[in-house]
């Protein structure tokens, strides 16, 4: 019965975000929604690699750039259509993905985390200076007319965007859900929980590590070209600083480590607190959202660590 | 028998051993000579012993015998400086621990290793997808062994709720559900109340008579004597007696590596 109603509820919110855009018409609530569904599906990629298989990475920034510079370069020097500079970004990064996981996944625990935090930097100072690139100054990602989504540019209303973001997110965690039923799922878990037991019973542990390492990379890659052609315009700034790989970690760890849902509930709550921070202090609380961040994870940390989902699991195991 | 000979004839330990390794051209497990050094410290030094097919060898000591570090060599945990470790033949001296595994080897660990945030069923299910990719198949197998250890009651409780002794059977059930042809088991009764032990050693002896090699490390005596074909026992790294535990019960350097020199008539 539970199960039905699940079933229930989550058709029932399918239908208000699919006609949420129909209704409000303002472009303000729009972008808040957009920029929810992009982290949230960002949260879910870090959460596949850090959630499900134990693996802290602070570094996914690394793909998120490498999405929005691969399908903007292609755009700009071979009018490459930025969906198909989509898909080369996301097998761009994955193979990054794999060459990084290769020295780094040696190091366990702290060290990872620390070394993934390295590896952000580098790449991020790698981009600072690459002047073919667009070096510090960044790219404007060429603007095409007519509005089409052949282009992937809407430049009349946001609505379109909003579907992008909203189908990139059910892409996000439609493959965590079948890695979550599947025996790929059972591993990452099992790795995170004990190494040696894991290796014990047979699962080869680097590998897999890469294999959620890739799935990772290569779903962050997906929001960091739509992140391109929503803005119209990138630097490493924006999409390789730390700050966002930490933002990321924030936002899955303050909805639920390792769950299905949680990443999309930390989304919902951070990011409206995010822009209305920004707006109510302006340019000069540019920090306010930070600190309303870190006192929200200092609460989980006190309250439940599990985040907000295991929150809501033990209220019904009380209520129930 | 070897251990029945005096320490100071090499010579004949060495014929002693050859002809033992001979012998055991058939076993499953052959080690061979295995030597394994941490620094300074020879945690294991020139070991060589068989296991044939269906056998439960016991693997007695004192502490810092070298009984784990021999497990940890045997399943890819450590590689050894010198010697060779065969598994029907084949050489898996440098095969990775997931690898030894895939080729039928289980193991249990002596400091107990659950994955303490899935449920019990889960737990084993993971050992249990080493021979199937398919979930529903894998739950079967591991209800299964679940089962077969005497824990399926518990099967849905999150595995960092049990107690001790049930660690230790869900140890098992997930090393039994790789379905090895050899499991190695470090430590039956440890840290295990009493009244849980005829328990465990039933168990283990279930699992020996359905054909199953084992290689089991116990410092309950009585238990382990009990229990087993063969006895090997080490101390300070080396192999101080091997044979059937009537033999190597009364064996004096056994007994004085338990005991001290005082004990030894």
């Amino acid at each position: 019965m539970p199960r039905k109603l699940r079933r229930v509820g989550i058709a029932v919110a399918l239908v208000l975000l699919v006609a949420f855009p129909l209704v409000v018409t303002q472009p303000f609530p729009r972008h808040v929604m957009i920029t929810i569904f992009l982290y949230a599906m960002l949260a879910q990629a870090w959460n596949l690699l850090a959630g499900y298989c134990g693996q802290i990475s602070l570094g996914n920034a690394v793909f998120f750039g490498t999405g929005a510079y691969t399908s903007t370069l292609l755009l700009k020097h071979l009018d490459l259509s930025p969906w198909a500079g989509m898909l080369v970004g996301v097998i761009l990064a994955v193979l990054l993905s794999q060459c990084i996981g290769y020295p780094v996944f040696r190091l366990r625990g702290h060290y990872f985390a620390i070394a993934t935090i390295a590896v952000g930097e580098i790449v991020g100072t790698l981009m600072i200076n690459w002047d073919w690139a667009g070096g510090a100054r960044g790219l404007f990602v060429p603007i095409k007319r007519p509005d089409s989504w052949v282009n992937f540019q809407f430049h009349q209303s946001k609505q379109n965007y909003y579907y992008v973001a909203l189908a990139l997110l059910l892409f996000a965690l439609w493959i965590t859900l079948r890695v979550e039923r599947s025996r790929l799922g059972y591993y990452l878990r099992a790795i995170r929980e004990d190494q040696d037991a894991a290796a014990s019973l047979g699962i080869p542990v680097a590998a897999y590590k890469q294999r959620a390492m890739a799935l990772s990379a290569g779903i962050t890659a997906l929001g960091g070209t739509f992140y391109a052609q929503y803005i119209l315009f990138i630097d490493p700034e924006s999409v390789f600083p730390t700050a966002l790989s930490i933002l990321i970690c924030l936002v899955a760890v303050l909805g639920g480590v390792g769950t299905l849902w949680g990443p999309l509930v930390g989304a919902a709550i951070l990011i409206p607190v995010g822009e209305w921070t920004r707006i109510a202090f302006g340019g000069s609380g540019k920090a306010v959202d930070l600190l309303v961040y870190g006192a929200l994870i200092m609460l989980v940390s006190v309250i439940q660590p599990g985040g907000i989902m295991a929150l809501a699991r033990r209220g019904r195991r009380r209520t129930g | 028998m070897e251990s029945r000979e005096p320490p100071d004839q090499p010579g004949s330990r060495l014929a002693a051993r050859n002809e033992r390794l001979s012998s055991q051209e058939t076993s499953l497990l052959d080690v061979r000579g295995v030597t394994k050094r941490f620094g300074g410290l020879v945690a294991n030094r020139d070991i060589s012993f068989g296991v044939a097919a269906g056998e439960l060898v016991g693997i007695i000591g004192p502490n810092g015998a070298g009984k784990s570090t021999l497990f940890d060599l045997l399943t890819g945990f450590q590689t050894a400086d010198a010697g060779e470790v065969t598994l029907d033949g084949h050489a898996i001296t440098r095969l990775r621990p997931d690898e030894i595994s895939r080729l039928g080897v289980a193991r249990t660990f002596q400091k107990l290793k659950p994955f303490t945030h899935m449920t019990v069923l889960e737990n084993v299910m993971v050992g249990a997808f080493q021979k199937t990719r398919d979930p529903a198949h894998a739950r079967r197998e591991a209800f299964e062994a679940l089962e077969r250890v005497g824990l399926a009651d518990r099967a849905q409780a999150h595995a960092q709720v049990l107690s001790t002794g049930q660690r230790k059977r869900l140890e098992l059930a997930r090393a039994l559900a790789t379905k090895p042809r050899l499991l190695l088991m470090d430590e039956v009764t440890g840290g295990v109340d009493l009244r849980s032990i005829p328990g465990l050693v039933g168990l283990v002896r279930e699992v020996n008579a359905g054909g199953m090699a084992l290689v089991v490390i116990e410092h309950n005596m009585g238990v382990i004597m009990d229990i087993s074909h063969r006895i090997v026992a080490l101390n300070l790294g080396e192999i101080i007696a091997d044979g059937s535990p009537a033999v190597v019960g009364r064996d004096p350097r056994v007994v004085e590596a338990y005991l001290g020199q005082a004990y030894v008539r």
